[in-house]
């Protein structure tokens, strides 16, 4: 694999999903107020694996891959849906939406 | 070629500058809107791997409908923008460690990675000449033949979530008045009007 500035590999792709992945859980750690930018990091992890089963598909010319990637868009947005519906939910039972506050799960 | 580069470069500077301010906005429905700003930039790169179809679900699906859900609920949500970065120095340490040993054992496993020569005969469905048959009818005949299952799978996969978003979203509230239709069409004369002979002089008891 010929590497340069102008020449854009697979690796290059990788990198760019590593570093959103990365930044999907270093959101997580951080954002312990608020449950809803937590959801926001998983989607951008989510966003990451779809970009990574991307990049290999058109790289080694294989369709399954972006067949693939919207199995995993068809999971997030149901992962979304559902999530804010317990926010919503928990929200109206406690008046908060803290990482802290989530210590029980009925009611 | 170049501009290809370029582009890239492009997309993904501007994707992980808007995933960086998505976890550092201060107000949630700033980090909704960097958010979708990342998702463009996505679709952006995805164009330029040859997967129309799927760039364009990108910006249909996250930005039109999960990215607006999102905005629904931030602003639904009465929310306490100064609280939010209560105890946030104090998880920068260990996020920002687990970040960068994440990222190291990402850098490790794709920089050790190596495609294996027998590889290319163990494709499960070879890309066709996208030159004579455009990236989404080539995605078409495989998803409604080869990965029917899967296809199916995805729609059950929607329907429980939606179902289960009304089941857990869904409450009666007492001394809310409704309507009922039922109950207006069942109402007859003779159950409310009552007729009375009022004598002159007398008035009704």
């Amino acid at each position: 694999m010929e590497s340069g500035f102008l020449h854009v590999g697979l690796s290059h792709y990788l990198t760019v999903s590593a570093m959103m992945f990365t930044l999907g859980i270093f959101g997580i750690f951080l954002n312990r107020k608020n449950l809803i930018v937590i959801m926001m990091s998983i989607e951008l992890m989510l966003l990451a694996v779809n970009i990574n089963l991307v990049a290999f598909s058109s790289f080694l010319n294989d369709l399954a891959g972006q067949v693939f990637t919207m199995l995993v868009l068809t999971v997030a947005a149901a992962e979304a849906a559902i999530g804010l519906a317990i926010v919503v939910v928990f929200y109206r039972n406690r008046r908060s939406i803290e990482v802290e506050d989530i210590n029980q799960m009925k009611g | 070629m170049i501009v290809a580069s370029l582009a890239f470069y492009l997309f993904s500077a501007v994707a992980i500058i808007s995933a960086l301010n998505v976890i550092f906005q201060r107000n949630p429905v700033h980090s909704v809107l960097w958010l979708i700003l990342t998702f463009f930039n996505a679709a952006g790169l995805f164009v330029l791997l040859g997967a129309e179809f799927v760039a364009m679900i990108l910006v249909v699906v996250y930005v039109g409908a999960v990215a607006v859900l999102f905005l629904f609920v931030v602003m639904m949500l009465d929310i306490n923008v100064a609280m939010m970065r209560e105890g946030f120095m104090k998880y920068l340490p260990v996020g920002a460690f687990i970040g960068v040993v994440l990222f190291v054992e990402l850098a490790l496993v794709y920089g050790g990675w190596v495609m294996s020569p027998q590889a290319e005969a163990l494709r499960l469905a070879p890309t066709p000449d996208l030159t004579q048959i455009p990236n989404t009818e080539a995605l078409g005949r495989i998803l409604y033949t080869q990965y029917v299952y899967v296809f199916q799978a995805s729609g059950l996969v929607l329907l429980v979530a939606m179902i289960g978003s009304i089941v857990l979203t869904l409450r009666r509230r007492p001394g809310v008045r409704k309507q009922v239709i039922s109950d207006q069409v069942n109402r007859s004369a003779k159950d409310t009007v009552e007729i009375v002979k009022v004598q002159t002089g007398k008035g009704i008891a």
